[in-house]
């Protein structure tokens, strides 16, 4: 951690624009605009396809977000796996906690 | 408004630059030649996700699970008293202010892209609109406000329909994950407005724009989490 000068003759292979940040945010919405009809089309809303759709949408807005306008995709990949691996442990309690708490986990024994 | 040219970046790799450790605001650099601010805020951002993710556990774990309304998607009536209440949660409000959060993102970037362009000749109208950081800033923090005004408006309303911290499961958990959201918005805001204070004093030039980038990257951060919040409480019955 000493006070290095920053490593030269890098170069990055490309940069996000100002019509990629407009892009972006125009995806966004629309992918908000359809999370929120599917809450209100009983067909969707009561179909099995509901949720898993609702989660794939958000984690794709998600990682829009990180990407592009967090420069994740630009950036070093030090940046990546400081954010990656905490997001991964994050991730593998909640499903963790989830299971241990479900139905499933008092059925087979493991929560009275 | 759409103007292609590639703002320059400030990743705090030091590749994009190439000039004197000191030059970018009195930063240290790492031995891979990194911004130690940005190792900070990533590491930082990593841990908040840890928190964030044991409070959306909390609040799923003790979904479904309240005795006693109200509840968020379902009518409930009170067998003491046959007092109805209907499902609490306000989806359009909700979404208004889920929209207001995320083209407060857009107007993060562009403070930040106006920052790193300072220098760059503005010509056009839409150059010149593109390269004011302040403008950006201000409309950050204004998008910051309006969507902790839709939090206050539904935290208010809940509270007149019955609904407080102390009601049932799903109050604790629901006000404890979103209020939770909510301090986080407010420290941005209060962060964003130290931003436009030091861009009024002396203006924010390229040399600054590490302080913006971790300032930008806090707050997108803030974004992806009620992304998530958004789908998993508000979306998902």
């Amino acid at each position: 951690m000493a006070d290095h000068a920053p490593a030269a003759g890098h170069a990055h292979e490309e940069h996000p624009t100002w019509s990629t940040y407009w892009k972006v945010a125009l995806f966004l919405t629309i992918i908000t605009a359809v999370e929120v009809s599917a809450y209100y089309i009983p067909a969707w809303e009561t179909s099995w396809v509901y949720v898993p759709s609702m989660l794939i949408m958000s984690a794709v807005k998600f990682f829009v977000v990180v990407m592009y306008y967090m420069h994740l995709k630009y950036d070093h990949k030090l940046f990546r796996s400081l954010f990656t691996g905490p997001l991964m442990v994050a991730m593998l309690t909640l499903i963790g906690l989830l299971f241990l708490f479900s139905k499933l986990a008092i059925k087979i024994g493991l929560l009275a | 408004m759409t103007a292609t040219t590639a703002p320059t970046t400030a990743h705090g790799d030091g590749h994009s630059h190439g000039d004197a450790p000191h030059a970018h605001g009195g930063g240290h650099y790492t031995s891979l030649g990194l911004d130690s601010r940005k190792i900070a805020i990533w590491t930082f951002i990593g841990s908040e996700c840890m928190l964030f993710a044991s409070l959306i556990s909390t609040y799923l774990i003790y979904k479904g699970r309240s005795p006693e309304g109200p509840f968020p998607h379902e009518t409930w009536t009170n067998p003491m008293t046959g007092e109805v209440f209907k499902p609490i949660l306000n989806i359009p409000v909700t979404s208004a202010s889920t929209f207001v959060l995320l083209m407060s993102s857009l107007a993060m970037v562009l403070a930040l892209a106006a920052v790193q362009n300072r220098h760059v000749p503005k010509v056009t109208m839409g150059q010149k609109i593109l390269g004011s950081s302040k403008l950006w800033l201000w409309m950050t923090c204004l998008l910051g406000i309006g969507f902790l005004g839709c939090q206050a408006y539904e935290f208010t309303s809940f509270i007149h329909e019955g609904l407080t911290i102390r009601t049932n499961l799903f109050g604790s958990s629901f006000f404890t994950l979103t209020g939770f959201h909510g301090a986080h918005v407010t420290a941005g805001v209060i962060w964003l407005f130290t931003l436009l204070a030091i861009d009024y004093k002396r203006g924010l030039q390229p040399e600054d724009a590490t302080i913006v980038d971790i300032a930008a990257l806090y707050w997108h951060f803030v974004d992806v989490v009620w992304i998530a919040i958004f789908t998993l409480v508000y979306l998902i019955k």
